[in-house]
This record gives C-alpha cells, structure tokens and sequence, in this order.
C-alpha cells in the first residue's frame, strides 16, 4: 500500500463517521481451520473524542455519488474532496488492522457510483475476498445499497454478519423534502428479503446443518434526529414498527450534525441534539428490553419525550396508582418498571430475595438507584411515604437532587428557541 | 481448637488445598500468608501451618464446589484470587465455608455482605480482562511475531488466553505482563508461558520498536489517522472518552501517543 493509501483512509473514513453503527456482536462466526479472527460478544478497542465506541473499521469505498440527500455529506453537489478505495486496499487494511488487534472486523458503506448493481458488486466482493482467500473471520457489516439486484443482496449475506439499510428520515414528507431521489419502499424492499431469507434460511439449518450461514448478526437501520422536523412518536413509532415488522436487531438515532447551508435544514453551527438522541435511546432501550410498548410511552396527542427525565420515569409519574411495588413480592415484569431499576438490578433482586427478605441497605448493594427507586417502592423495614404526592413534586424532589450530566446541555437548546 | 496462621506457596492449586486441609484439621483461620509474596512476619509466628500443595486435595474441593454453587461460582473464586488484593484468601474462605453451609447455590444470595465483596472484586478484574481483549496492541517485529506489552491491574493474562488463542491461530503472538514480568505466547500450536530473564533484550515499548518489521510504523501511522478522522469534533466529550479509555491504558495504545 502507498502512502496516498493515508489520505484516501482520511477521507473515506471521515465520510463513514456519520454511520453511528459499530456494533460488532450477536454473530456465531468462528474460526475455522486455524484462519484468522472469529466473532463473539463485541469489543470496543478505543473510543474517539466524542466518546463514541470504536469497534470496526468503518470506511466509505468512495464517496463519489450519484445522489443528492441534502442531509448528506457525501451528496454530489457538494464540493468536497473524493477519492476510492482500491478492493485490495479495503482487504489489506482489515486484516492488518485485525492483526494488531485494533479493530473487530469491517463495516463497509459506499456512496453509489455508475448504479446500485455496480456499487454494492464491489462491497460484495471485498467480503468474498477476505472470507474466500483469507479465511478471515471476523466481523463484517455491510451496507444494502438500495435498488442492488436480490442475487447480490444474498451474495452480500453469505458473507457479511449484518447487513444495514438506513432509513435516514422516519417520515415519508421529510424524505421526500431532503432527499426526492429516495423512497422508503427502495429501503423496505430489501429489509423484507432480508428478513424472509434468514427465517428460511434458520428453518433450513435445522434440517441440513451445513446450510451455509446468512447474515447472522441480523440487520439494523439508522435515523437521523432533528433533520427533518419529526416529532419522536413519529421516530419510536417507526422504529417499532422496523423492529416487529423486520425483526431488525438494532435501530440506531443519529443526531443531525449541521454540515450544509441549505435552508431545508437546520443551519450550520446548531447545537447536536444529543440529549433528545440519548432520549430516544433509552425509549429504545424500553421497547427492547424492559417490555414497553411504543403506546404507553408517547402518542399522537403527546409526541415528545420529556428532556429533563429519562422516559421510565416520566412513564411512572403518568402512572402513580401503579405504585408503590413490593420488592419482595413483586414479579419481575413489574420490577422492570421501577425507576432507578435496572435489568440486572432486577434479576439480582428475584435471586436474592429467595434467600431473605430483602431490606434498603440490602437495595443499596445490589445497586439500585435509591434516589428514585424510593418513591416507587416497599420493602422490608421499608413504608412508602411518597407516593400519595402529586407526581410533579416527586419529579421536583428528584431533579433538585440529582445533577444530571445534560443539564447544561438542556439549558443550551433552550435558549435557541 | 487453636488459632492458625496457615502459609501457602501463592498458587490457586496451592489455596485449594489449605481450604481442604482447613476441612481436614478443623484449622480455625486468623490469617493467610502467601509464600510468592514473601510476608516478613511469616515465620514470626510459632503456630504457623505450612501447606504443602496437594491436586487431589485441591481438585476435591473444585469438584465440591462444582456440585454447590456450579461452575459459575467456582469460577468467579478463580478471579477474585487472581485479583492479588491483599485479604483476598480469607474472603474466599469464608466464601467457601458459606456455600459449603448450605443446601442452596450459594453464590446467588446478592444481598450476602462477603459475597457481594466477592462479587465486586470479580467485576473488577473481569472489567481488566475485557480491557486487555480490547487495548492490546500487537506490533509485528521483523522475525514476523506480533508482540504487545501490558501492565494489567490484575494477573488477568491466564483469562485471555483462549480468547487470543481462538482469534489469531495464524500468527505467533507474545502478550507480556511488564509489571509481573512474566508473558504468554503462541507458536501457532499452543500457548505457554514465557519470561524474559536478564540475559534478554529489556522489554520496554522502545525496545519494541526497534525491534520492529518494516511495514509497523505505516500501519501504526494509518490506524492514528484513522482514529483522527472518525472523530465527530461537533460532539466533543471529553469526560465520557476519559471514562473509557482511562489514562492509565494510554501508554498502550498508539493512538493516543
């Protein structure tokens, strides 16, 4: 590799940054006949300034495009430097990243050249290449290119743990606004092949075992926030709808960072709305993981997260007569919704109070966050004495006692309205 | 009953067979002196027991263990004796006395005040052994093998073994532990131990770098440039990139010399 191999690195992986994917687990891929990688619980080897997760090798394999979305860095009216990765390149810096232990593996994206076909042949054969002549095993996330051929999609599966199609803007109006070249059905399309052939592909494995694998870190999507006026019901709305419809492992918020003077967007220097994504996070988190429904925490009528509390709690200040919860008797379901509880919180407590009755100091161990916690619930030794208050004195008490790491940040999207 | 200060030889065979002969001579226990640590009051005692490493004793009580709390429980002892915190063989004792005392597993009752204490130094090293899975930074030198230095907080190399042994079957790797001087490396079949006694080169990240393969500074200069440009500058954070990567990894990473 040459020394214009570092200022082509510097751009294409510049372009690529605004992919805030880089999860590298949920594969089963191991390695085999003594070649090179396997894949496993995902590990983060640094993190950037901006305290993201680096795990992967992220990189456009150009950014030469044919489209023009406005939100988009690597649109063709912009005037920016190109450049393109040879295939060679692309391999030759995995595997001697992957060497080094810097990295779990690849995820490749590219801006579309010539056509869809062309662009997503070539992430194809990158993939091939490093599965077929280096028996490389570790980690690839490839990007569907909308509008590819089904042949090259099931090409791309045979040998990328996850495949990815953005969504970029949840609403069909602001789709149609900042990017007219695109529509949702070009991205659902692909998503829905995707998702027919992993099923059969699960079903066929159970018969003949030597079914060779398909994308088995499943898909993901990503959305921009705060680029096209949507509101987050629209946003978590849709994000369960992807998840239930196309079994997508992983939705991913990606607050817009301003790149572009065009009055269709917010201008240049508005702040990230970093803490409306951590927002959406955390409702994500809900739907995931502690069985929320998108309903129960936003609706038409009230299509906004609060900002100042995390949506579990503003869930449980809605609901007040649900409350208080015996921890000692409670299932785990209803645990699960105490705020200042988490997963594993809650699971240690099912364990624990096998054994005694589980008192405050015995909560304060196990680790949950009494500070909230302890308006919500009853315990051994334990009465509760807040939760006939009105619901937004308790949110009071709760804000007055905390030093949210966002409070400045609020502070400063306030004043910008 | 006397009140014994029993000696063992520092080895995790070597305090499975104190916890067996505590069982054996019904020892009550008023501390635990390790040999490789060298304690100077160790012989100032007259009551002292030596332990004299035993496998079978020490595999009857892994086996015992096994059948009490799973492996699980056996193997979060492992790691909190590999945390080498000072008091930690008699936490695991009276851990093992408490399993061995009940029908239960144990190792579950998470409001158990020397359990939890079991259970936070286990997290602690089993939060450094993800951190050396993920901050090792081999550099290839010219004789093609790709070595790293670490300084871990806890002996977590024997942890990470299978995990570099299953990932990089293809290449020889050394993973060196500077602050134990001991290091573990792969010659493409197995992984053994190594140590690095005078007569060899000092083993320091320069020395490293002298002695490295032609291609190692061009690929060291890539991986900074690229962790440069992946960076959003509009959402600096410092304080959540320094919760990750603390400074004291700093020095093994080369993107953030």
């Amino acid at each position: 590799m040459s020394e214009r191999a570092l200022e082509k690195l510097a751009i294409l992986a510049d372009a690529a940054k605004y992919d805030v994917s880089c999860s590298s687990s949920g594969s089963d891929r191991k390695n085999k006949n003594k070649g090179l990688g396997d894949t496993g619980a995902g590990i983060c080897h640094t993190y950037t300034e901006d305290g993201r997760c680096v795990s992967l090798l992220k990189i456009l394999l150009t950014n030469y495009c044919i489209y023009d979305c406005a939100y988009c860095v690597s649109r063709r009216s912009n005037d920016i430097k190109r450049a393109a990765f040879t295939v060679q390149e692309v391999v030759d810096l995995t595997i001697n990243f992957y060497r080094r232990n810097y990295i779990e593996g690849l995820f490749l994206s590219s801006g579309i050249f010539k056509d869809p076909d062309y662009t997503m042949e070539r992430l194809v054969r990158i993939a091939k290449k490093l599965r077929n002549e280096h028996n490389f095993n570790g980690y690839i996330h490839l990007k569907t290119i909308p509008g590819a051929s089904q042949e090259l999609i099931y090409e791309a599966g045979l040998y990328a743990d996850r495949l990815s199609i953005n969504l970029e803007i949840p609403t069909t109006s602001g789709l149609k606004l900042l990017a007219p070249e695109k529509d949702h059905q070009q991205m659902a399309r692909p998503m829905d092949y995707i998702r027919n052939t992993i099923i059969q592909t699960r079903e066929e494995k159970k018969i003949i075992k030597s079914t060779p694998k398909f994308v088995p870190a499943g898909q993901s999507t990503q959305m921009i926030i705060g680029a096209a006026k949507e509101s987050d019901w629209q946003i978590i709305h849709a994000a369960q709808h992807f998840y239930k419809t196309y079994q997508l492992k992983r939705v991913y918020y990606s607050g817009y960072v301003p790149i572009s003077n065009d009055t269709r967007l917010p201008a240049l220097g508005t702040a990230v709305p970093m803490v409306r994504e951590n927002r959406l996070y955390q409702t994500d988190w809900l739907l995931r993981f502690y069985k929320f429904e998108a309903s129960e925490i936003l609706n038409p009528t009230n299509p906004l997260l609060d900002l100042d509390i995390d949506p579990k709690l503003s869930w449980a200040l809605r609901n007040m007569h649900q409350f208080p919860v015996d921890i000692n008797r409670a299932s785990y379901e209803m645990l699960l919704r105490v705020p200042g509880i988490g997963v594993t919180s809650a699971k240690k407590i099912v364990a624990a109070r096998k054994f005694s009755k589980l008192r405050v100091i015995h909560l304060e161990k196990i680790g949950i966050s009494l500070s909230k916690a302890k308006y919500f619930i009853t315990c051994q030794g334990y009465q509760q004495q807040f939760v006939h208050l009105q619901a937004d004195k308790i949110k009071h008490y709760i804000l007055s006692q905390s030093t949210s790491k966002y409070i400045k940040g609020t502070s400063q999207q306030m004043q910008l309205f | 009953m006397e009140c014994k200060v029993l000696e063992y030889d520092g080895s995790w065979y070597g305090l499975l067979t104190l916890i067996f002969e505590v069982y054996e001579y019904k020892y009550e226990v008023s501390a635990i002196i390790n040999h490789q640590r060298a304690e100077l009051q160790s012989d100032f005692f007259a009551q002292n027991a030596r332990i004299t490493t035993n496998q079978q004793k020490a595999e009857r009580v892994m086996k015992g263990l096994k059948a009490k709390t799973g492996a699980q429980g056996l193997t979060e002892l492992y790691e909190a004796y590999l945390s080498e915190i000072k008091g930690v063989e008699m936490l695991i004792l009276k851990a093992v006395q408490y399993y061995f005392s009940l029908q239960q597993a144990g190792h579950k009752n998470y409001a158990h005040p020397q359990i939890i204490e079991i259970k936070k130094i286990v997290k602690s090293v089993s939060r450094e052994r993800h951190r050396m899975k993920a901050f090792v930074r081999f550099q290839r030198l010219s004789d093609g093998i790709y070595f790293a230095l670490v300084e871990p907080d806890f002996n977590v190399l024997p942890l990470i073994v299978k995990h570099f042994k299953e990932r990089y079957a293809d290449q020889q790797w050394i993973i060196y532990d500077g602050k134990r001087n001991y290091g573990i490396s792969y010659d493409l079949h197995e992984v053994n131990e190594v140590i690095f006694g005078e007569e060899d080169v000092m083993v320091n990240q320069k020395s490293i770098a002298n002695g490295w393969h032609e291609e190692e500074a061009f690929y060291g200069k890539l991986w900074n440039l690229y962790f440069k440009s992946v960076n959003i500058k509009e959402r600096k954070n410092t304080k959540l990139h320094m919760q990750h990567v603390p400074k004291r990894y700093w020095k093994y990473l080369n993107e953030k010399l």
